[in-house]
């Protein structure tokens, strides 16, 4: 493998006709880090991943592996000359060939000695615990199977960058956790520079040293995925991460204290306090200091989590009414509508079981509750 | 719901096969036993293998064989060979597919009289093609694409290409794109790719209308005797049989003859589906992904 020490994706854009499906796509990551593009379908996170490769080629943007321009729209490196590595979602063995001859596909092409391919197919197949299943053609094995034996393909060639395209979307549920925790496993042992995509966020959080998320074809937001948990950029990334509870209000007052940005905001279903420790310089803080003065409505988004059943401290409490009560083993999803405000609804969860019609307070802790300001598209300004 | 599942159970089933094997017997079992019973038969009803010596003792019948096969085989092998490019190059779909399907499959629908027939004055020595090709100054004097081998060939191909390239264009677009991606990812250029990937799963595709078009191929008869010399250097099999019958008036010599053609056709079938199996064993092996 040729070392090298950064990969940067340069305002890569890839347009179809009139569709842009990757839009000024900018992205630096070091060797041996494992970056996740995260998004919902039609984001264009596969369509990026394909740029990077070569498959698709870009509109326009560059790629650069160091100071090695691979990729500037004009002259590109065709993807075989890359050394890259792809395991798609449906796995894409080649059935012709039995598992052996798959992993030593490559190895063939670069022309290796036999015993050499022999030793590195087994030692490989050993590596996503495989071995004596080198005879076996791909459809005499289950789907898991077939996706380790896709990335023994991929690792035996020691590939600069390895990309995985939904690699676990295939498999159940079960088989998923497994193979996840295999990937990490590989992934903490081989150091293999990688770019996964995927929709699911749990996967996401779980292997991801950067995590990129993707909408409409934009970045909209790239950090550690402890960061984007706790800290998304914007109402979108806040929803796909799970902070359901987005109500719409106007902020009422807006004051300093301690650092942090108090602010009264009055929704449909009463008045909401939050403390928000957006930094002085984060955008977010002066997006919402100028919603404020101009009036503009905000949203929030808060986590079913962060809400508990019973009035807390302080202002958040509200009465809410039952109407949908999920099970979920350690806790009870509950959906509520808030009393005498039909339309607001309350996601929360709950340890102690709440019946279906029942009244019940619920509240939330000022510092859990985000603010943003709501994007230009939102407010219908800018977009037919 | 328990009624239909014991008539079903208890051989109900059965009587569902019946009109299909009604007709595979009427239609097929019993011509093809008796086309069988009479080649080993004199016309006195006795048994015997005089038909299939008298065939293979008269060198003129027994030439047959080999111009048949000179046929059919070239003939074969070029639509194929042909059809195997083509249908990689149309496997995402190109502009103008269905302008180019339509063409393709037109010589199918309208028979073999029709194309040939119009090929004896479109390719004849004072045809569309000649005086073209003499105005732009490639040949002096007309060339003969009719009434010998060429005309036979071009006829055949014809009609066999649409087939071999139909059946094998569905073959290669059902072939997953993302090994193509794959093989490319994992070093190899296209060339490689077609020749480590997607050849080889086209293969029982090949295979099939390799056969298809085989046999239709060795039973040319319209094609020889419209446009070649049937009498002379494109006396081809079917026209031995058809002599027999027809002009001889021995339907027993000519059964012997069919028999003959269905054996040389089964035999090449065999080789073909050997050479199937050798190239692709994953093929039947079948498995939940």
């Amino acid at each position: 493998m040729r070392d090298f020490k950064c990969i940067s994706v340069r305002r890569m854009t890839k347009q179809f006709g009139e569709k842009v499906a990757v839009d000024n796509f900018s992205l630096e990551f070091g060797k041996e880090e494992f970056v996740t593009f995260l998004g919902p379908s039609g984001c264009g996170k596969s369509t990026a991943l394909n740029c990077i490769t070569g498959l698709i080629p870009i509109t326009s943007g560059e790629i650069f592996i160091d100071d090695e321009c691979i990729d500037d729209a004009h002259k590109s490196v065709p993807p075989e000359k890359r050394e890259f590595g792809m395991v798609f979602q449906n796995y894409a063995l080649f059935p012709h060939l039995t598992v052996g001859e798959n992993v030593a596909f490559g190895l063939k092409l670069r022309k290796l000695g036999r015993a050499e391919v022999k030793q590195k197919v087994d030692e490989a197949l050993r590596l996503v615990h495989l071995e004596g299943y080198g005879s076996k053609f791909p459809a005499q094995m289950s789907g898991g199977e077939q996706q380790r034996v896709a990335i023994a393909r991929c690792i035996v060639l020691e590939p600069r960058l390895l990309l995985l395209d939904e690699p676990l979307s295939n498999l159940d549920a079960k088989l998923r956790v497994e193979l996840r925790y295999e990937l990490k496993t590989l992934h903490e042992r081989l150091k293999v520079t990688t770019i996964y995509v995927t929709h699911d966020q749990t996967e996401a959080l779980a292997l991801s040293d950067k995590i990129v998320v993707l909408r409409l074809g934009k970045i909209q937001q790239v950090g550690t995925p402890e960061k984007i948990f706790s800290d998304p950029a914007n109402p979108f990334v806040a929803d796909f991460v799970g902070y359901k509870n987005a109500w719409e209000g106007r902020i009422e007052s807006l004051e300093e204290k301690g650092g942090a940005l108090c602010a009264r905001v009055r929704t449909k279903g009463g008045l909401l306090e939050a403390r928000l420790s957006y930094s002085e310089n984060d955008t977010r803080r002066a997006s919402i200091v100028a919603a404020f003065k101009a009036g503009l409505p905000v949203t929030t988004a808060i986590r079913p989590e962060d809400i508990v059943a019973g009035a807390g401290s302080g202002n958040n409490v509200f009465h809410c009414v039952a109407d949908l009560v999920e099970y979920q083993g350690h806790s009870n999803s509950i959906s509520a509508c808030i009393k005498g405000c039909e339309e607001s609804r309350v996601d929360l969860r709950s340890v102690s079981s709440v019946s279906f019609g029942e009244s019940f307070e619920a509240s939330v802790d000022p510092d859990k509750v985000l603010l943003f300001a709501l994007p230009p598209e939102a407010l219908g300004v800018g977009v037919p | 719901m328990n009624a239909a599942k014991d008539w079903t159970n208890k051989g109900g089933a059965l009587v569902l096969l019946v009109p299909a094997l009604v007709f595979i017997v009427l239609l097929f079992l019993y011509p093809f036993a008796y086309g069988l019973y009479m080649s080993l038969t004199k016309a006195d009803g006795t048994l015997s293998l005089a038909n299939y010596a008298r065939f293979f003792q008269d060198a003129r019948d027994l030439r047959t064989i080999g111009v048949t096969l000179g046929i059919a085989v070239p003939v074969t092998l070029l639509a194929v060979g042909l059809a195997v490019p083509l249908s990689y190059h149309m496997r995402r779909g190109v502009p103008g597919e269905r302008l180019i399907s339509f063409f393709l499959i037109v010589p199918v629908t309208l028979g073999t009289v029709l194309i040939s027939e119009g090929m004896l004055t479109f390719m004849g020595p004072n045809g569309w093609l000649n005086q073209l090709i003499m105005v732009l100054g490639l040949s002096q004097t007309p060339i003969r694409f009719t009434h010998n081998y060429a005309g036979v060939a071009i006829s055949v191909g014809l009609q066999g290409f649409p087939y071999a390239f139909l059946m094998l264009l569905g073959y290669v677009s059902g072939i997953n794109p993302d090994l193509e991606k794959a093989s490319q990812m994992l070093g190899a250029n296209k060339w490689q790719t077609f020749w480590k990937v997607l050849f080889p799963l086209m293969v029982p595709g090949i295979a099939i209308s390799f056969c298809l078009n085989f046999v239709m191929a060795f039973s040319v008869f319209p094609s020889a005797v419209l446009l070649g010399q049937p009498s002379g250097p494109q006396r081809v099999i079917a026209y031995a049989a058809y002599q027999w019958a027809f002009e001889k008036f021995n339907f027993n010599a000519a059964a012997a003859i069919s028999m003959i053609m269905a054996a040389i056709e089964l035999f090449v079938i065999a080789i073909v589906l050997a050479w199937r199996s050798k190239m692709y064993k994953g093929a039947s092996i079948v498995g939940k992904g």
